[in-house]
Parts: C-alpha cells; structure tokens; sequence
C-alpha cells in the first residue's frame, strides 16, 4: 500500500489533466487537419497544408502579438521590480496589507477592468476631455485604437504576476548576506547589483514566464482597447473559431501558436537557466 | 591584582615609548530603540578597550547586549550616544563598508549564488585589489582554513564547519584591523566546536590579528580568550583575564554565570588579622581574605564546587568548615557532585575528583562537613 500511496496522491490530478487538458488538445489536432464547413460537416483528411497556410496568412499578427508580449514584460519588469522591493524590504509589519493591495484587482472580472480603461481613455472620456478643454493636448488625440492602449492595458491586467514571484524571490533573500556584502567593502549599490539583484533574477526568470506567456496569447486588450491595425494572434483565432466557424484553420492557429511558444520558452530557459545567470552574475 | 595591574600600565609607558593605540574603543556607547512605543535600552553604556592582536570575548546570555555592542563596532547599528573609535579614529558615523573590520556572521551569510573562491574574493575585488594579488591570496587563505581544493564548491553543498571555515576566510584574506565574530560556533556540534576552538586559536595567532568574539557559551570564552567582558542587561558586570573572571567573580551574577558557583550569606562574625569571619549556624565559620566589613554586616561568599572538601572528620582550624547533609550524589565519570545540604536550607556544590584513592564517598543522608581554603572565598559586590 505504502509503494502505492505517491501514485494514488496524483491521480485526481493526473486524471483532471488526462480529461481538460489531453482529450481536448489530442480533439483540436485532428481538427486542424480536418477540411469541410460547418453546414456540411467535417472531414479527417490529415491536411497538413493548413500550417504553411495560416502562418503566412497571418505572419503580421504573429510578430505583432511577440512584439506586443515582448515589449509588455519588459515594462511589467521595470514596474514590477521596484515595488517588490520596496514590499520586501520597507514594507515591514504592513506586507500582506501591500499584497492584497497588488491582488485586488483580480476580484472585479479581467473584461469588466479592460472595459473600464476604455471609459477613462475615451476621446471624450474622463482623462482626455479635461486635457483637450485645457488645451494641453490637440483636439484630434487619441489614446484608444492604439498600441500604447494596447500594450498598457496588458502590463495592467499581468502586472500582479510579475510582481508577486519577484517579491517572492526578494523576501527569501537574507537580510545578513546584504549586510555581509557591505561588510565586505561593497556600497549599497554593489550589495544591490552583486547580491540582491543576482538572487532575485529567479523570481523574476518566473514573472517573465508567466507574464510572456498569456499577454503574447491575449485578445481581450487588442479586442477592447485597440483598433484594426492592433489586432494580435488571438483575435484572429478567436474570429475564426466563433465568427467564421472555420474550425481547422483556428486549431492550426492556436497549435503554431503552442509551438512557438514552448519553442521561445525553452531558448529562454536554455540561454538564461539561472544557474548561469548566477554564474554571470557572481563575477 | 588590581593593583598591580595598575603598576604595569603606569611604568610600560616609560619604557616602551608613547602607549600603543588600542584597536577598538568604546566610550560610553548607548543602543536605544523604540518598542512598541517605549524607548528600550538593549546597551546601557558600555566602556571598553580592546589591544591590538588581543582575542577578547563579549561574554553573557541572549539579550544581554553584546550582540548590538558588537554589530556597533561593525557600524551596522549608530550608538545613540558614546563615542566608536578605531585604531583612535572616531568612526561613530562611518558606514559598515568603510570600515576596516570584518565580521563572521552567526548564520555565516555566505553568498549562495556564488562558490567558494568568489565568496573569499568579495572583499578584495570591492577594494580593487588586482586580480593576480586576489588570486594569490585567496589561494593562501584558503590553504590556512584547509579547504584547498573546493574552490568551486557552493555554500550549499557543503557542510556547517566547511561553510563556516569559508565564512573565515572571506572576512580574514581581507587582512581587517579587527576580526568581529558573531556566535561562529553555535551551529556546529560539541565535536566540531572544541575542535574549532582551537583552529581559530591557531588561526588568530598565526594572522596576529584582533579577534571579537561573542558567545554565550562560557566554557568557549574561557577556553580561548585573552580577557573577556561579561555582560548582563547592556552593561559590562566585568571586564577581565579568563582566570580571574572564574576565580575572582566581581558579581552575583559573573559568579552564577561563569561556572557553577555556591553562593552563601552570612553575618560578619569578627576580623581577624584583618580577615572578615562568618558566622553560620551554630558551629559553621566562613573564612575570607578580605577585611573591609565590619561586624554585623551581612555579606555573600561565592566559592567554586571544586574548591570544596568533604569530610566526616572536623576539618583544622584555618578552614572555613561547614556542617551539612548530603542531598544527592552523581556519578559523572571524572568526578563526583555532592548536593549538600546546610542547616539554613542553601544547598551547596561540591566536586570531588575520583582518584585512585578516593574510596570514602559519602552516600545520601550522610552528616558530612565542608571544608575550603580562607583565599577561595570571594566576598560579592554588597
């Protein structure tokens, strides 16, 4: 029994997957290579074509949505960092009031919050319309149906998620190896550069990864906030999907899209595995 | 003792040239913080110097002070008041990495993103050393903490008393003033301690550099240090040579502290030769050395378990000598302890050493009488 008992643990979970995750993928994959149209239905043909196909009908949103998740977690990291920090290391006895604090958006819906932006960043709305009275700014300028809206709406809604792993990777980092460092001659620029940043660089090698991942998938911002020449990877799969009904071509999509992805991930993983980011970062 | 000590400072002045300038000094430092909206004082004004190449031990239990006293030396904590000098420099507003001391951190702190030779380098490439002057001193203090060889080891794959000697290392190839040394050796065990007691020794003598060393483990202060400075509540109970501080006790509390001690109270009886007698009981006396009481006093005698004979015999005149009923007796190998009781109810120590001889041991509920030399009883502080 006791041999058995680690096996047991993961089998509600190993079953949860085995039925979200695997059935529907293994589903999706014979539906790319499927051909037909929803009133006649469709039919297995192993099409593989398709591939070639989507990816140079829509190359442009492809490098638009990399370009995109690539650009938002960069800013996401330059926010992130700081108030991690400051959360770790000045927010004393009030560091779960900070966290809750970063948390709390994610109690009114991701679309409801999205669609709030676009009220406060109308033409007309609350922050431009003063700006345009006054003046400050031409009567023709827009924040909405733009990239900036685009890539800022993204770094809001993922911005807890490069925080908290980050803050995570801080609050682990002991209070005498900073003191140690500057024992050693080292100012608190250098504890920093040598030390605290060096052994936060895994939170924030998760933040990127977890941040990466879905803006670079995400529709919501592009759908809400920007125009037709913002539109990312997944509007196009969500159109074709839902509106089009062209099943093969939006499973193709979402499965290069996968690949890509994991390929990125992997590069990722391979050029900046911590362990030689510490190397590096210990000379 | 006092006053000798007094001739030797008065007259090696004169001999020697102007008096070498102390390594560290500490003019009444004060450490206060608010708690909870009270100021509280964890070092109440502490004075001390410490001499270039001593090994002197900040010596008392948790929350005595000397782990902040110790961590104002190394300027991570501004006294509130008092004056932190180095070499004769003030160095009271000086940051931590601009002083020249090093410390060796309880939990030892290595950097775990780094391996052994680069936590050892820290300090030198911070200070701009050449590389080939690093590399050379690095190798040679590696060689002095015997770890030769695992230079590219991480803190994390190795054991406490390799970390620690890593910890060593990386304070002590920076060649400081002074080496700070925070309770290094309460991580390891009894084995690995005595052993690395005399490793720092060693070390200490061979790098003849001044060595602080806090520790709340008595027996590791007296074992290695030159003087030690017992502390309680953020003062300084005494500040003294190992031997004396076991022998001579200058409070209760250095007395309880330091050793096992047996306190006993008694009223002064007469002076005899300008020695203080005590009165206890009906046929007790206590003899002492010292004869500033007057009769009628009442005075505390502290006096080490091991200083103490039992007997069944009345013991000769010039002893103190007491009457009492064994308690309880433990057998510990290389001696004896006897639990004595005495008439008032105080329950005294005694230690007896299991020679080849000694084959009249007393047993429990045995009438026995204690007996100790005038010189081994040392009137406490009144």
């Amino acid at each position: 029994m006791k041999r058995f008992a680690p096996y047991l643990l993961i089998l509600p979970g190993g079953l949860w997957l085995a039925i979200f995750l695997v059935v529907p993928m293994v589903f999706m994959a014979s539906v790319s290579t499927q051909e037909g149209d929803v009133v006649n239905g469709f039919v297995q043909t192993f099409n593989l074509s398709i591939y070639g196909d989507v990816l140079s009908q829509y190359g442009t949103q492809f490098l638009r949505s990399a370009g995109y998740g690539l650009v938002a977690t960069v800013v996401s990291i330059v926010l992130a960092y700081p108030m991690a920090y400051w959360i770790a290391f000045r927010g004393g006895s009030r560091k779960s009031t900070y966290l809750l604090l970063v948390l709390l958006p994610f109690f009114v819906s991701f679309v409801l919050r999205t669609v709030s932006w676009k009220f406060l960043l109308a033409d007309n709305g609350l922050l431009l319309s003063p700006l345009k009275s006054l003046g400050l700014v031409p009567d023709d300028f827009h924040v909405l149906q733009t990239t900036v809206a685009v890539i800022g709406g993204l770094v809001y809604n993922y911005l807890p998620f490069m925080i908290l792993p980050i803050y995570v990777a801080l609050e682990r980092v002991d209070p005498r190896v900073v003191e140690a460092a500057q024992d050693l001659y080292a100012a608190r620029r250098q504890a920093f550069t040598k030390v605290v940043l060096p052994l936060s660089l895994p939170g924030v090698f998760a933040g990127v990864l977890m941040t990466f991942v879905p803006m670079t998938a995400d529709y919501v911002n592009a759908e809400i906030l920007g125009g037709p020449a913002n539109t990312m990877i997944g509007n196009i799969i969500q159109s074709r999907f839902l509106v089009n009904n062209d099943y093969p071509s939006a499973a193709a999509l979402s499965f290069a899209l996968m690949a890509a992805m994991l390929i990125g991930i992997f590069a990722y993983a391979r050029a900046l595995g911590t362990e030689n980011v510490l190397e590096a970062a210990a000379r | 003792m006092t006053e000798t000590q007094a001739d030797v400072e008065a007259v090696a002045p004169a001999a020697s040239g102007p008096p070498p300038v102390p390594a560290i000094e500490l003019d009444g430092v004060v450490k206060e913080y608010l708690a909870h909206g009270e100021v509280v004082q964890a070092v109440k004004g502490v004075t001390l110097t410490i001499a270039e190449g001593e090994f002197f031990s900040l010596l008392g239990p948790s929350g005595c002070g000397k782990t902040t006293t110790m961590r104002m030396i190394a300027g991570f904590e501004d006294p509130s008041r008092g004056t932190v000098r180095l070499h004769g420099q003030d160095v009271t507003d000086v940051p931590p990495n601009k002083r020249d001391v090093n410390m060796v951190f309880q939990s030892y702190a290595l950097f775990p993103h780094m391996n052994v030779w680069e936590n050892v380098a820290f300090g030198l490439r911070r200070k701009k050393v050449p590389d080939a002057e690093i590399k050379r001193r690095v190798g040679e203090m590696l060689e002095i903490v015997d770890l030769g060889g695992r230079e590219k080891r991480r803190p994390r794959e190795m054991s406490g008393g390799q970390q620690q000697r890593v910890a060593l290392a990386r304070a002590l190839v920076n060649r400081p003033r002074a080496l700070l040394l925070d309770e290094p050796l309460g991580a390891l065990d009894l084995k690995l301690r005595q052993a690395m007691q005399i490793e720092l020794k060693r070390i200490q003598r061979e790098v003849g550099i001044t060595f602080v060393y806090v520790t709340h483990d008595q027996s590791e202060a007296l074992t290695m240090s030159d003087r030690i400075a017992v502390m309680n509540d953020g003062l300084v109970e005494q500040l003294a040579s190992p031997r004396e501080i076991y022998e001579r006790p200058a409070t209760a509390f250095v007395a309880g502290f330091i050793g096992t001690s047996n306190l006993i109270s008694g009223t002064v009886d007469r002076v005899e030769d300008g020695c203080a007698v005590l009165r206890l009981g009906d046929d007790g006396r206590v003899l002492t050395e010292e004869g500033a009481h007057r009769a009628g006093d009442t005075i505390a005698v502290t006096v080490r378990p091991e200083k103490v004979m039992i007997s069944t015999d009345e013991p000769a005149a010039g002893l103190s000598a007491v009457r009492g009923t064994v308690a309880e007796v433990v057998y510990l190998g290389l001696y004896n302890s006897y639990a004595v009781r005495l008439p008032g109810g105080t329950e005294v120590t005694v230690f007896q050493q299991n020679a080849l001889d000694s084959t009249s041991t007393a047993e429990r509920g045995d009438a026995v009488w204690l007996s100790w030399r005038p010189q081994h009883s040392y009137v406490i502080g009144s």
